[in-house]
Parts: structure tokens; sequence; C-alpha cells
């Protein structure tokens, strides 16, 4: 009888075990997709901001056409890119021409007391931080869920049913060099 | 950065197991000297609990109007907002309520049951001084008070304490009007010797259980730091913002002994320990909810 009660037991506690922990996968599992995802839509937060960017710089300093034509087709390509390597790619294009944009600015004081332009500027800033962050609670999470599914006991659960390691964000090669701002 | 936060949980999760042993010793001498068995401990706790999670669920609201905080408008505190849009992504937590104290000593505080019920106040003060990265520095650690549910560890500990006063308390009460065991097989010198003990500790316990908890908050201190630069990944921004207010020795108006704890810089007056000849104690320092300035710089700067 008592020989029962103890199987019973350490079935139970067995089962409790084995549906927190593949639970746990899953939801681990689910937060990298959506962790993916809200990369895009800080990226395109940025892509809307940019066209008032352009349309309020080009009220004071019309004459910076090159720079202002600049970041639109660097806009268009990052919107259009396929692949992640692509955007990555585009996405340093469109900052090294953002940048250029604004050390342009300096020169028109005018521009730079200008309230809409300085609240831009802003929101491009923090915008830009917010990708980034995106990027770091992306690769924190497959951190998270890679530590889970290598670690005993999940690892059994793991690969029971087939949860497979997952790969980090990396930054583009040409994004760890200098950026080139050009006047 | 992450041996720092393992580390600090670690001894938070040792001070809350001596709390819970604290408690069961207590309980032990109240009964051994009062016989009143079980139902004194549980009526105890069932009080201070009551009181405590009460206080909990209200703690925001306390909080926020003790320091006569107002909601910060996202078009003027632009730069605020999107700060803490920002770290909330990292974290992968909600936005909480911001708010504003209109004071222009430098301080922050964060809090809330849990992060869906969280808000963020920051002085005017701090605004004016902080730099971006400075600010965020600030902003993290907030966030991670809310992350790491500080709120509800040190009602946890409040909770403790308080039991342990009343069951202390009531011990003695009883005592000296004369209540007490009538057990025959307790005479004699081994149960002498044991009352002694058992009224030391009902005398000595609540001034333990609160230097536990004030040890316990500086560690949960510790911890914020640690887990706001996991956010930032900037150790630097929060190194900075810290020398500043180092630096700064006003202290905010409306602050109350009863959410000191919550302010990122104490809010009190305290003698500093750089001025003059005069050293601060180990026991002077057992009472402070934040460790000193110098302590939490340090440790930053070995990130």
């Amino acid at each position: 009888m008592i020989i029962g009660i103890i199987v019973g037991v350490i079935v139970l506690l067995l089962a409790l075990w084995f549906f927190f922990s593949y639970n746990g996968l899953v939801r681990t599992r689910n937060r990298i997709d959506n962790a993916w995802s809200q990369i895009d839509v800080q990226l395109r937060r940025r892509y809307d901001l940019i066209p008032n960017l352009v349309e309020t710089v080009k009220g004071y300093a019309a004459h910076e056409r090159e720079t202002l034509e600049a970041v639109t087709q660097a806009r268009a390509n990052a919107i259009n890119a396929q692949g992640p390597a692509a955007q990555g790619q585009a996405e340093n294009v469109l900052s090294g021409a953002l940048k250029s944009l604004f050390a342009v600015s300096e020169a028109y004081p005018d521009l730079k007391a200008n309230q809409n332009f300085l609240n831009l500027q802003e929101e491009l800033t923090s915008t830009e931080d917010r990708v980034a962050y995106a990027r770091q609670f992306y690769n924190d999470s497959v951190l998270n869920y890679n530590n889970k599914i290598q670690s005993l006991p999940t690892n059994i659960l793991a690969g029971m049913f087939n949860f497979e390691k997952r790969e980090y964000f990396e930054a583009e090669p040409e994004a760890t060099g200098p950026v080139k701002v050009q006047f | 950065m992450y041996e720092q936060i393992s580390k600090n949980k670690r001894k938070t999760f040792l001070i809350l197991a001596s709390f819970v042993a604290l408690v069961a010793v207590v309980a032990i001498a109240f009964n051994f000297l009062l016989g009143f068995g079980i139902v004194g401990v549980v009526i105890a706790v069932v009080i201070a609990a009551g009181m405590a999670f009460f206080s909990y669920f209200y703690s925001d609201r306390v909080a926020l109007a003790a320091s006569r905080a107002k909601p910060a408008d996202p078009t003027e505190y632009q730069r605020y907002h999107n700060l803490v849009e920002g770290l909330c992504i990292a974290a992968g937590l909600p936005k909480p309520r911001l708010y504003i104290v209109d004071d222009p000593a430098p301080n922050a505080f964060a809090t809330g049951r849990n992060p869906k019920h969280a808000a963020v106040a920051v002085t005017t003060g701090l605004l004016d001084i902080m730099n971006r990265v400075e600010l965020e520095g600030v902003l993290a650690h907030e966030l991670s008070h809310v992350k790491n549910y500080d709120m509800l560890v040190g009602t946890v500990a409040v909770t403790a304490v308080g039991a342990i006063a009343l069951l202390a308390d009531l011990g003695l009460r009883f005592l000296w009007f004369g209540g007490g065991r009538d057990d025959d097989d307790n005479r004699g010198g081994a149960g002498a010797i044991l009352g002694i003990l058992a009224l030391v500790l009902l005398v000595l316990a609540p001034l333990i259980a609160q230097v536990m908890q004030f040890a316990m908050s500086r560690k949960r201190e510790l911890l914020a730091d640690a887990s706001g630069v996991q956010l930032t990944r900037y150790p630097p921004g929060l190194i900075s913002a810290l020398e500043k207010l180092k630096g700064d020795q006003a202290v905010v108006h409306h602050a109350t002994r009863a959410t000191a704890q919550l302010w990122i810089e104490s809010p009190l007056d305290r003698e500093p320990a750089t001025e003059g000849e005069k050293k601060r104690t180990w026991l002077n320092r057992a009472f402070d909810t934040h460790p000193p300035l110098d302590e939490r710089i340090r440790i930053l700067k070995e990130m």
C-alpha cells in the first residue's frame, strides 16, 4: 500500500515537472519570435519619422539637396531590402546618411532653433536606441532559451520535442568599422 | 555583471531565510515562556501580514501622494518618456506610469506591486542635473526595482519584522503581568537558563529583525544597480550619475522614513561619511537603507 502511494507521488511529481518545463520552453521560444518582430516595429517607426525630418530641413537648408536626397534614397533602399543581411547593410547606409544630415544642419542656426527639428532629432535618437534595445532583448531571449534547452534535465525534453538552438543577431561587419560622414 | 546579480540574489535569499528562522525561533521562545502554543504565532503573523499586504496593494498611491508627484506630460517630458520606453523594450517590461516631483534635489523612485501596476517618479532637480546617459542609468536602476519585484520582497521583510515585533511585544507584556507556564517539568536550572535566553531573545529580536531588513534593503539596491547596468550595458552612465549625486547634498523635501528605501539615493538627512574626522561606526551604518555611494561606484567600476 505504502509502495503504491510513494510510486503515485513520484509519478505525479514527474508529470508536474514535465508540464512546467515543456510550457516554459514553449513560452521562451515564443518570446524570441516576439522579440524579433519587435525589432521590425522599431525599424518601421524610424522609417516613418524620416520624411518629416527631410521636409523640415528642406525648409531651412534647401541647397543641401544632395544630403537630403541621400537620406531619402537610403530610406527607400532600407524599406525594400530583403533578408537580414541586406537589411542590416541598408540600415547602416541609412544611419550614415542621417549622421551627415545632422552634421550639415549644424551650419544653420535657424534650423537648430526650430522646435520641430529638435523634437524630430530627439525622436530619431531614441528610435535608434529602441532598435538597439530591441536587438539586445532578442539576443537576451535567445541566450535564455539556449541555456534552457542545453541544461540538464530540460535538455531531455528539448531533444524529445525538437526544440532547436536559435541564432543570435549579429552586427554586420561594416557596422563595427568607422562611419563615414560626408559634407 | 552577472556575478553581481547572482551574488545579490543569493544574499537576499539568505536574509529571507534568516527572517523565517528568526520568526520561528521567536515563536518557540514565546511558546516556551508562555505556553500559548501555535495560536499566538498564527495571530501575530496574520495581523502583520494583513497590515503589510494592505499597504503593499496601495503602495504606489501612498508613495506618490506622500512625495506630491504629478503625472509627467509626454510632450513636455519627451526625453524622460523616450528613455523609459527604450529601457522597457530592453527589459521586456510594460511601460510604467511616469511621474514628476517638483523638487530641486536630484532623486528618483519606483513603486508598485508588480510590473503591470508600476510607477516611476523623478524630481525636476534630477532632470536638470543629469545628461542623457546618466538619466538613462538612473531610470534603468529604477526599472530594475520594478523588474526584481523589490516592493514584494520589501513587503515580505516588513511582514516578518512586524510579526517578530508583535510576538516579542506580546510575549514581554504577558510575562510582566504574571503569565507563564505552570509546568513542573521545567523547574530547575536548565529551565531557568532557557527562560532567560528566551527573554533576551524576545527583547533583542525586533532590533535584530530591523537590522536584517536594512541589510536586505542595501542588497536590493546593489542588485538594482547591477540589473540596471545589464539593461543599458553601459556602467559609465550610472557611475557618472552617482558621482553627480555624491556632489549634491540637497535633500528632498517631501520624503519620509517610510518611503526612504524606494529612492535611488537616501532622501533623509545623514552625516556624510567624508565630512571631517567623524567616521560612521558599523552600528550607525547598519541602519542605512542604501549602501554608501562610494561603495556603489566602486562595485560598478569593477564591472
